[in-house]
């Protein structure tokens, strides 16, 4: 069955992954700009990295019948210093013109500190100026709680439509105040923290098919590039039907992307 | 939620569950059959649970034995009572259990790391 798998940092993967995920069904990824596992000494990093994100991985992509889109930002884990911070910033704008750039993301928070939220602030601000789409980071473990309300507080704040947000990360403890407040959820599935495909049904079972997807999220550490396929296993094993698995990876992802007029399947 | 009776723990080791008065059960969302939901996750979670055994008899066994006070072992301790005290919503309970439920930012990020548990609760 046609998926999309809206979070994943290709960038940390092998072509063998994009061979794999097509065969598996993937016709379309959106991967974000994360931490790249440690500090980048310049914004001249990041220069380059946003050239990989709108040039090379999009190319690399199509080899496999995958359409390849983007979202551009400064990490919360590479914004405790908002000098540095402010100089990759001033980079994006020069980026959102290309054509598989969707919005400003993975911005959002990591130890829930006072530049980290005036960073987020500011990348806020960046999307709403030019009437760009969000994906939200939330934190990991336990400053995910703490985080996820900063950050809908902070969006709230900015006048931002939570319709035009995707908090992402969301697991039991977030994800009933997410929707509630008008945000589309994102359910990431990793091995060893985040939710499991289990889980991940157990949430949807629980809190409804409107306005949440589920994605991988695969980068450079424990994670699995097949993982959303693996869920919609799942879903199957449980009993539930196709339209459930075409809801959540198919046609969620495509009310949310479409509201970017770029967005575009294949064929 | 609807309330169903529950049987009272009437053995020596039994661990005390909640009241038939008290316990609540969440809607049936599941589309499997109960016996059919043990039949598929029985084994995987039985896996499960003798991994957290063993981790805490590698801990007893380790020298010094300073990781038992350790606050995240402390804090899984705490956590493992809401997986029998016959409430539900166990998963996200025990998520909020873990987590920083101060309301203001930090001053300062020292750490790009998080551990698990909120290292300021008391566990």
């Amino acid at each position: 069955m046609a998926y999309i798998d809206p979070h994943i940092h290709m960038v940390s993967r092998t072509t063998d992954d994009y061979a794999r995920m097509a065969e598996a069904g993937c016709v379309a990824v959106t991967e974000p700009a994360f931490w790249a596992g440690f500090d980048r000494s310049s914004a001249a990093g990041f220069h380059d990295y946003f050239r990989q994100l709108t040039e090379t991985e999009p190319k690399r992509a199509a080899r496999y019948g995958i359409a390849h889109y983007c979202w551009l930002c400064i990490n919360p884990k590479e914004a405790e210093d908002p000098g540095f911070a402010r100089e990759v910033m001033a980079l994006i704008p020069e980026f959102l013109g290309r054509p598989n750039v969707l919005g400003i993301g993975e911005i959002g928070l990591n130890k829930n500190s006072r530049n980290e939220l005036v960073i987020l602030e500011e990348q806020i601000d960046l999307a709403k100026r030019h009437d760009r789409l969000i994906l939200v980071h939330t934190p990991h473990l336990e400053d995910k709680l703490k985080g996820t309300r900063l950050i809908m507080d902070a969006i709230r704040s900015a006048g931002v439509d939570p319709g035009r947000v995707l908090i992402d990360h969301v697991e039991e403890h977030t994800v009933a105040a997410v929707l509630d407040r008008g945000f589309w959820a994102g359910m990431t599935l990793y091995p060893d923290s985040k939710c499991t495909p289990q889980r991940a049904v157990d949430i949807i079972e629980q809190y409804g098919r409107e306005r949440i997807w589920i994605n991988s999220a695969g980068d450079w550490g424990p994670s699995d590039p097949l993982s959303v396929p693996r869920c919609h296993a799942e879903m199957r094993r449980r009993g539930h039907g196709a339209d459930l698995v075409a809801r959540i990876s198919l046609e969620n992802p495509l009310a949310f992307l479409g509201q970017c007029a770029g967005f575009r399947l294949p064929g | 939620m609807v309330l169903i009776p529950v049987a009272a723990a009437t053995r020596p080791g039994d661990v005390p569950r909640a009241s038939a008065e008290t316990r609540r059960m969440p809607p049936p969302t599941c589309p499997l059959p109960g016996p059919r939901v043990v039949d598929l996750y029985f084994m995987e979670h039985r896996a499960k649970l003798l991994d957290i055994a063993a981790f805490l008899d590698r801990l007893d066994r380790s020298a010094p034995p300073d990781g038992r006070g350790d606050v995240r072992v402390r804090a899984l301790r705490r956590a493992s009572a809401i997986l029998v005290d016959g409430e539900p919503d166990r998963v996200r309970r025990i998520l909020e259990l873990l987590s920083d439920h101060s309301a203001e930012p930090i001053p300062r990020a020292h750490t790009q790391a998080a551990i698990g548990v909120d290292p300021a609760a008391s566990f």
